[in-house]
């Protein structure tokens, strides 16, 4: 620890401290552009100067380490006149442009001038125009606002892995951009809006839509990967303008993907938001009291069961759960992509290092995942402990660009020889297992087989769990917590399509080919989008979307969250688990709940993982027998659950945007097709 | 001209780099992309008779080194001395910094424009044979002005000398590089007034 | 008393005689050299130390004393360096160049010996890139060396292995920033680093290093042969030994010229270049160490001393010590201008003061040059250098301001007297608070 003082007050930091932290620990404020905390130090904007003790010039605190006995002092003439001097330079050639600029309101620059800068302008130049740059269709570019403090570049070079952004030219030239006019080919590029200081890099799907002050904003959790990211919802009038990120460090620490950043004016489209009933073949619109006696006359006394969807809140699957028990009936299934899960014990099926705890590692295996598209937020993470040396990765199945070098084993089980050697000798090594290896008829063989490579290199001990179960979205590992997977005697998902039921009530369930049910099948579908579930379906019933509901959400990791409602759900459509309580009322299998927090207090009775919220998975291994071991392994390959990052659910099928995007990044692969 | 779509080493130019990447140590490879652009740009020069570097050969030069593209963008535009659009065969580079411009600077920029049929600064010739440049102090100060062609440094022109240079060049002469007034590199006009043997 | 041949360390600053090693062997260069070795790291350094040698790249820093930062004994896998700066940019400056073709073999033998003392395991000399025919010069130099065993193994049958490498730079005045030119080195733009760390801890590929100027290692040989005593009995104390001038501008025979360290300037000028054009009352001005340096009036000229701590009293400095001299035929705002128009051009655009400040300097003075301004503007030009001044990672700002400092300190009524005819001619009031359009 290093004693300095600033201004007058002493504190106490950890040697290798800048002085812009010790000043902050001191509680004083220091401005700043080019710095950012989770960024490597440029030191060039230099607003952050302050004055040291025998120093013969100001120094740049964010860069400048401090040293036992420093005296700081960032209130003097000196700093002011360099601050004020800073701020004059960076506006003499920003343009005026506030009134039509979407930074304004939330600029860094627009802020520190008013509480750095001067009244009025010495410069009466010609301002530089600088030509804008088009980096992708998520980001508009209004390059006369750049002030070159580079941490575009930074994040894509540091954070992103996609050393695309630069800064090319010099001195007063210096332009930003991507030189060659191209897309920035990453799933993260969103966060260069949320680093870019001045309003340069802007959201494109955002141009001119709103003024942060007239937005309200609700705090909430991503549901559209398995990341559970922290996410604010911005409304305004009913309808969601914005998704930004949340600092939560744990786990998304202040990134997002850009599906789940852009998707939301899916949310817009292809709704359903109003009941529907099938009559004479053809589907027609219904009251609710219609809707629910068609589910009557056909259901009542019939064979039932039931498929969730991916992105599920936890309530509605534990009231669906509930009702159907109540209707005698176990035929329940989550996994709609036929993953071979043990839902026995949650460490079969959870992230168990944790997210955070991807930083201790020293050596991932990762096996038929590509995490880059699966959690793109994750995959930052392992590039993070990467960067900082003494980590080794491997992978089996398909050779991907991770954005960090990786060590290709092999394609399919045929290596997993391959993956245990890679792993001896790790202090701390992980076993990344992609839900997709499981979606296949040896899927229980390759999750009882990777246990055992995570078993074989001491990865499961009480002090650290290396078997990580690597999920798609928000609602998969809630299901498994609730088991929503067939009881005693139940039927499966291919059980139930292939006649085993009368009825199938498909709860958000739009992950499968709907053909496989089988003819004569009455078909309830409780959803937010109209997609093919939908139109099979026998009665509609019009769910909310996750950002019209409060409901629970656990994250690939095994972390319970709340997400919240910044939006009522469209027209007649109600929160899911309303719904599924009215109809156990039609049914005449009544719950015994009526508000979301009697629904809440029963979850957590049943299942006490729910009472646990916003906390890490427990560490450690105290057990390490491995899930059943169930056939052979065959010879296949592994594939890759999903290859279209931006289109994988109905909310981003139905976002322009994300259309956008696959035609500009997907294109070349689709002609190669 | 315009941005080739490919561009690969020739046989001369990766002699050259196989001289060149052994001077770094190894993991170090990058610290050679300066020479190899400047060995690329020559190649143009040899290949087409404009001695500039493409995006292609960035991109070449790129995935030769291990680096990232932008990197090589970044270098390739920072250092004034990369023709990164093409340029006429000879490349006249008046030096305008101050010890040039107090010794006549400006007449040797108005004999290029004459002789050279040039437009000012950024031009090209019709003819493709001259662009005109203006370079800051080339370092030969006690010879100023001095005009740069190519790789050499004429020294101490003035407007009539200038002139004859550039049509000694379109007559496909090169003139010896130096002093055009017969100066002994950088001793006085007149000869050496120290270590001229006049001590011993 | 002028310096005399047989005191001159570049004998063959002029190139009268071949560069090569067998001449070069007859000027008295590589005669020795193990033995210059045999004395040890600790006796050269001290040696250097003891001649009062400072950096001849324009700063002057005390050589031995920045070869002492470095490890005595370096750790596995990070090898120390010695970068040579032969980017000899600064306007004015035309010194190194002639080292570099006339005398390589100096700076080659100058680099085993610093090399060795400093315990690096090469040298790169970073030549800059418009000096393509010197580099080639240098570099069949370097080839000569190491045929005839004076550097690579066992360099000059001393047991030590040292390489020597030459790196041409590309036209960018910020390599010659110590750091800068690491970067460059190191395969990317050539922007200053922040400091600490220093070089002499984490320089070159993040090992330790040392970077000198060419002039600096290459006068290292003659210094050990001569004797530190020999070197510090020219000059002035702490300002001692010999040094290449570079005179120019409005002198009747501009050229480089090795003398003694604080011989007058005048004596200088008239002495070696002929005298000011027009006679010495015919002198206006002198920039006098490079185009950093601000410029000082005649009054200051007549009997200045051409030493750093001379200068430094007149708020100026020797720099690499190009001297140029601008008579009174000089619009010397247009002079300045010019020179703030390169440090604007050769910005690297990393820092902001710099980035933005230089453009508008540049801006600023063209339109003083005309007189297209107002008084009060004298005012806020130069509080637009103070605060560009200081306040950024390197010096390239510093001293791009200087110039203009300079001139306002000296010739403001010039600066005003243009302002006035401006608006005489263009009938606009005088003195009348206006913009400037």
């Amino acid at each position: 620890m290093a004693k300095v003082t600033i201004d007058g007050i002493e504190v106490e930091v950890p040697n290798g401290s800048s002085v812009l932290q010790a000043c902050e620990a001191a509680g004083k404020e220091i401005p700043r552009f080019c710095y950012h905390e989770r960024l490597s130090v440029a030191g060039n904007c230099r607003m952050c100067l302050v004055e040291v003790e025998k120093a013969p010039k100001p120094v740049a605190s964010c860069a400048y380490p401090v040293m036992d006995g420093m005296k700081v002092f960032t209130d003097t003439p000196v700093v002011r006149n360099a601050r004020r001097g800073v701020m004059e330079f960076l506006l003499i050639n920003h343009p005026l442009d506030c009134p039509i600029c979407d930074q304004g309101g939330e600029c860094d620059l627009q802020d520190q001038a008013m509480s750095y800068g001067k009244d009025g302008s010495r410069y009466h130049e010609q301002k530089r125009s600088v030509k804008d740059k088009y980096v992708g269709p998520l980001i508009k570019t209004v390059m006369n606002r750049c002030i070159h403090c580079t941490r575009c570049i930074r994040f894509a070079a540091e954070v992103a892995g996609v050393p695309e952004m630069g800064a090319t030219g010099r001195g007063e030239n210096m332009e930003v951009g991507t030189y060659v006019e191209k897309a920035l080919t990453s799933e993260l590029s969103g966060n260069l809006i949320d680093l870019c200081p001045v309003g340069a890099l802007t959201s494109r799907p955002y141009a001119f839509v709103s003024r942060p002050w007239e937005l309200s904003k609700t705090d909430s959790v991503d549901v559209l990967d398995a990341t559970g990211a922290a996410i604010r919802v911005d409304v305004r009038g009913g309808e969601v303008l914005r998704m930004l990120p949340r600092v939560n460090d744990d786990v998304n620490e202040e990134w997002l993907g850009d599906r789940s950043r852009f998707s939301f004016d899916g949310l817009k489209r292809k709704r359903l938001d109003r009941p529907w009933v099938r009559r004479d073949g053809v589907l027609k619109p219904a009251s609710w009291a219609e809707a629910f006696g068609a589910i009557v006359q056909n259901v009542r006394g019939q064979r039932i069961g039931a498929i969730a969807g991916d992105t599920m809140d936890a309530e509605s699957l534990f009231a669906l759960k509930a009702m159907l028990a109540a209707m005698g009936s176990t035929n329940l299934d989550a996994r709609q992509d036929g993953a071979k899960l043990d839902a026995s014990r949650p460490d079969y099926y959870l992230f168990n290092s944790s997210i955070a705890g991807i930083e201790e590692a020293d050596a991932i295996l990762i096996i038929g995942s590509n995490p880059r598209v699966e959690a793109p937020v994750i995959n930052a993470r392992i590039r993070k402990r990467w960067t900082l040396g003494g980590m080794r990765v491997g992978v089996i199945g398909e050779a991907v660009d991770l954005t960090y070098p990786a060590t290709h084993l092999g394609t399919g089980p045929a290596d997993f020889a391959a993956g245990a050697e890679f792993l001896k000798g790790a202090a701390k090594p992980m076993v990344i297992l992609g839900r997709g290896a499981l979606a296949r008829e040896d899927g229980a063989a390759v999750l009882s087989s990777a246990w055992e490579i995570a078993k074989a290199a001491e990865a499961l001990r009480e002090d650290w769990h290396g078997f990580n179960l690597l999920h798609q979205f928000g609602g998969q590992v809630a299901a498994l917590d609730l088991g929503f997977v067939p009881g005693e005697r139940g039927l499966d998902m291919a059980g139930m399509l292939a006649g085993g039921v009368d009825a199938l009530w498909l709860l958000g369930a739009d992950g499968f080919d709907v053909s496989r049910i089988k003819p004569g099948t009455f078909v309830i579908y409780q959803g937010h989008h109209g997609e093919a579930a939908a139109a099979r379906a026998d009665v509609i019933l019009p769910g909310a979307a996750y950002t019209e509901k409060d409901g629970t959400y656990v994250n690939t990791e095994g972390r319970v969250q709340r997400g919240r409602m910044a939006v009522p759900p469209p027209g007649e459509a109600r929160e899911d688990w309303r719904i599924i309580r009215a109809a156990s009322q039609f049914l005449g299998v009544t719950l015994p709940f009526d508000t979301l927090e009697a629904l809440r207090a029963e979850m957590a009775a049943a299942h006490p993982v729910f009472a646990r919220l916003d906390q890490a998975p427990l560490p450690g291994c105290t057990d390490d027998a491995g899930p059943e071991v169930t056939g052979g392994l065959s010879a296949a390959p592994f594939g890759l659950p999903i290859r279209n990052y931006w289109q994988v659910d109905p909310i981003t099928r139905a976002s322009s945007t994300m259309a956008e995007c696959a035609a500009t990044y997907l294109r070349p692969a689709l002609a190669a097709e | 001209m315009s941005e080739p779509t490919s561009f690969e080493f020739d046989a001369e130019s990766e002699a050259q780099i196989a001289k060149i990447l052994p001077r770094y140590p190894a993991g170090k490879q990058a610290s050679a992309v300066m020479p190899l652009l400047y060995v690329a740009q020559k190649q143009m020069g040899r290949q087409t008779g404009s001695a500039w570097v493409p995006r292609v050969a960035m991109d070449v030069i790129a995935a030769r080194l291990g680096m990232a593209p932008m990197r090589v963008y970044e270098v390739a535009t920072f250092y004034f001395m990369y023709n990164t659009k093409p340029i006429g065969r000879f490349h006249l580079q008046v030096c305008g910094t101050t010890p040039c411009w107090l010794r006549g600077s400006d007449d040797v920029l108005r004999a290029c424009k004459d002789a050279g049929a040039l437009k000012g600064y950024g031009d090209t010739s019709a003819d493709g044979n001259f662009t005109l440049t203006e370079v800051e102090c080339l370092g030969g100060c006690v010879n100023a002005p001095i005009l740069q062609v190519d790789d050499d440094y004429y020294e101490d022109m003035d407007y009539d000398s200038t002139v004859k240079l550039i049509e000694a060049l379109k007559r496909g002469e090169r003139p010896k590089p130096g002093s055009m007034i017969g100066r002994q590199t950088s001793a006085p006009i007149g000869g050496p007034q120290v270590l001229n043997g006049a001590e011993d | 008393m002028a310096l005399s041949d047989k005191d001159r360390i570049f004998t063959n600053l002029y190139g009268t005689q071949p560069w090569n090693l067998a001449a070069a062997r007859m000027r008295g260069d590589w005669d020795g050299t193990k033995d210059l070795l045999i004395r040890g790291r600790d006796a050269l350094i001290e040696e250097v130390k003891n001649s009062g040698l400072r950096g001849r790249g324009g700063a002057g820093f005390p050589t031995g004393m920045k070869w002492s930062f470095m490890p005595k004994a370096p750790v596995e896998g990070r090898p120390s360096y010695l970068v040579v700066n032969g980017d000899e940019s600064e306007p004015g400056t035309c010194k190194d160049r002639d080292i570099i073709r006339h005398d390589p073999h100096k700076l080659v033998e100058g680099c085993l010996i610093a090399g060795f003392a400093m315990g690096a395991v090469a040298a790169y000399i970073y030549v800059r890139g418009e000096y393509y025919n010197e580099i080639q010069v240098l570099q069949a130099a370097i080839d000569e060396a190491y045929d005839a065993g004076l550097i690579g193994k066992n360099a000059c049958g001393s047991g030590y292995d040292f390489d020597v490498f030459v790196h041409r730079g590309a036209g960018a005045y910020i390599c010659g920033e110590e750091t800068a030119l690491i970067e460059s080195l190191e395969g990317k733009k050539g922007m200053p680093r922040l400091k600490p760390p220093f070089p002499a801890a984490v320089g070159l590929y993040g090992c330790p290093t040392t970077v000198n100027n060419v002039e600096t290692i290459a006068v290292v040989p003659t210094i050990l042969r001569r004797g530190a005593s020999w070197f510090s009995s020219f000059g002035r104390p702490k300002n001692s030994g010999t040094k290449i001038f570079c005179l120019q501008g409005h002198v009747n025979k501009p050229c480089n010229v090795e003398a003694e360290m604080s011989i007058p300037l005048r004596e200088l000028i008239d002495r070696y270049a002929g005298g000011v054009r027009g006679g010495w009352d015919n002198l206006l001005a002198v920039i006098p160490g490079g185009s950093s340096t601000p410029m000082i009036p005649k009054s200051v000229c007549d009997d200045v001393l051409m030493d750093f701590d001379a200068l430094r009293e007149h708020k100026t400095g020797l720099g690499t010590a190009g001297v140029i001299v601008m008579d009174k035929s000089t619009d010397l705002i247009k002079a300045i201008q010019r020179l703030s128009a390169f440090y604007k051009h050769e910005s690297c655009g990393q820092c902001t003061p710099c980035r933005e400040g230089m453009g508008w300097v540049n801006r600023v003075m063209l339109r003083m040059v005309e007189g297209r301004a107002e008084i009060e503007e004298i005012d806020v030009l130069e509080q637009v250098t103070r605060q560009i001044e200081g306040h950024t990672i390197c010096a390239l700002a510093d001293g791009g301001v200087w110039p203009v400092q300079g001139l306002i300190r000296h010739f403001r009524p010039l600066m005003e007297e243009r302002i006035a005819a401006y608006k005489a001619r263009n009938n606009l009031p005088q003195g009348l608070n206006m913009a400037a359009e």
